[in-house]
């Protein structure tokens, strides 16, 4: 396996104080990496590193050499004087037409094309910012917080979507999520942060590691197993009825 | 007409041109106090001509950049909110010029010309600055376009992707540096940062693209030029600041006439 990043014991500090301590991780093409952690915990932060948007105060971090990067942002703001619809956001990305109109179907919001992107919600300016990310072709993608501000169902959908897109870019993925349960299905390797690494693995082995049932809470880690129920109807991200596909 | 008049309506309309697409930067990112305080600068670049016997375009253009350079340092540091810092420099280099160039006292010169614009008093030399000028900011900008509009949109974004953010920085402050140099003698120090914001603001309402947003500041500036030059010649207003009397006016006629536009 061809590795893209590997990060060796880094720190980062802020004012004297370490957001990220002491982490080594590595990330390979087709692997999807998950980083967990409570609030504060230097996820964000450590991404920031990787991408080489916050400076690394100690250890070392390699890349592969002109790595091509897809980023998901956490959110976008774009001031309201500046007239850019969803689809012009896009072409910066790619030059072609096709592909925007592609990449746009692809994450389920080929509706939004002539929208201002400064007029959509956040659910749906995430998936904007995902179809961007897909459109660069990336050798490895990273998505802060993808599922912000998209509901349970939403969710489950965005993370086997965002399996889909490895599995046909074959890319590396590296995501910052809060809740394990819900991208347990999507992930291959889980990374528990709290400034440091607590514990790290397939996503089977951490939900049980004292480690990160310690950080959690062993209660709370159970209360948040998800409601299953069955409908006779399912939504689409975007909320239209379709059809069930499990049970007719 | 005369030949003063075609002079200045030339130099107007060139000016126009050039601020039209730098204008939408300056709004989109949210520079007018920046704008402003680099403008400001500019009456110490003037007193740094006239002390050194250099080419005022190019005095001006320099203390400008380096008024951006100590601005974008200073910034960084955090230690004063933004509008604070750019207040303290807007004003302190204003007038440190005007301090300096009273100084200077085998030269008269008519301050009002420097801080409101000589318009009627251009010659085809200042054109050739004029026009040099604008052709140097509007080749680059086409050629940046995309990579500045993508940083507008999102820096670190654009970071990530590869592109050279910090050096992008310092040409859009290159070539507003430039801008504020030939404008000088068309509105002024006072009034420059209005033929920036005041077309670009108003393009804004009648654009779906940032390139037509663009586009249309420019013909939005033009126009405000020829009304300008227009009501100075017949009612004997000053040049510059009729300039800007025409581009508001033309401002709140399309706020009237389409007050919303997604």
């Amino acid at each position: 396996m061809t590795l893209l990043v590997e990060a060796q014991h880094i720190s980062v500090t802020y004012n004297g104080q370490a957001a990220v301590n002491d982490v080594s991780l590595s990330i390979s093409k087709g692997e999807i990496v998950t980083l967990i952690g409570p609030n504060g915990a230097g996820k964000t932060t450590l991404v920031r590193a990787i991408l080489g948007l916050a400076k690394i105060s100690s250890g070392q971090l390699t890349k592969k050499p002109s790595l091509s990067i897809g980023y998901m942002p956490q959110k976008l703001q774009i001031d309201s004087t500046l007239p850019v619809s969803v689809s012009r956001f896009l072409a910066l990305a790619s030059r072609q037409p096709k592909d925007v109109n592609e990449a746009l179907s692809l994450v389920g919001i080929a509706h939004l094309a002539k929208h201002p992107v400064q007029a959509i919600s956040g659910g749906e300016l995430q998936r904007v910012l995902l179809a961007r990310a897909i459109l660069r072709q990336p050798e490895l993608l990273v998505l802060d917080e993808p599922a912000q501000g998209v509901d349970i169902t939403g969710q489950t959908e965005l993370y086997a979507l965002i399996k889909h897109i490895r599995d046909q870019l074959n890319c590396g993925v590296l995501m910052i999520s809060h809740d394990l349960h819900l991208v347990m299905a999507a992930t291959d390797k889980v990374i528990c942060l709290n400034q440091h690494v607590c514990c790290s693995g397939h996503p089977e082995t951490v939900s049980n590691d004292p480690a990160y049932q310690e950080l959690f809470g062993r209660s709370g880690a159970d209360q948040i197993a998800v409601y299953h129920h069955h409908h006779n109807h399912e939504h689409t991200i975007h909320g239209d009825v379709v059809e069930c596909k499990h049970h007719a | 007409m005369p030949d003063f008049m075609i002079y200045a309506l030339l130099g107007g309309l060139g000016v126009a041109a050039i601020s039209g697409p730098l204008g939408c930067f300056v709004v989109w990112r949210r520079m007018a106090y920046f704008g402003d305080t680099l403008a400001h600068s500019a009456l110490m670049g003037i007193a740094l001509g006239l002390l050194l016997d250099i080419n005022m375009n190019i005095a001006i253009a320099t203390v400008c950049i380096f008024i951006a350079l100590a601005l974008v340092i200073l910034l960084k540091q955090r230690q004063l909110a933004s509008d604070t810092l750019l207040g303290i420099l807007a004003h302190a280099s204003l007038s440190i010029g005007l301090v300096v160039v009273s100084f200077i006292d085998d030269v008269r010169i008519d301050l009002t010309a420097y801080l409101f614009g000589d318009l009627l008093a251009i010659t085809p030399l200042d054109l050739a600055w004029i026009y040099g000028g604008a052709i140097l900011v509007g080749s680059l900008l086409a050629l940046l376009w995309r990579s500045l509009l993508m940083m507008t949109i999102h820096e670190e974004l654009a970071k990530v992707e590869g592109l050279p953010v910090d050096k992008l920085r310092l040409v859009l402050m290159l070539l507003f540096s430039i801008v504020i140099a030939v404008a000088m003698k068309i509105v002024g120090v006072l009034l420059i940062t209005a033929m920036l914001i005041i077309p670009a603001a108003t393009a804004r309402r009648i654009s779906n693209t940032p390139e037509m947003m663009a586009l249309n500041a420019s013909i939005l500036g033009m126009l405000s030029v020829v009304f300008g030059l227009t009501l100075s010649y017949f009612t004997d207003t000053p040049a510059g600041p009729s300039v800007v009397v025409s581009a508001f006016a033309l401002f709140i006629c399309i706020y009237i006439i389409r007050p919303q536009k997604t």
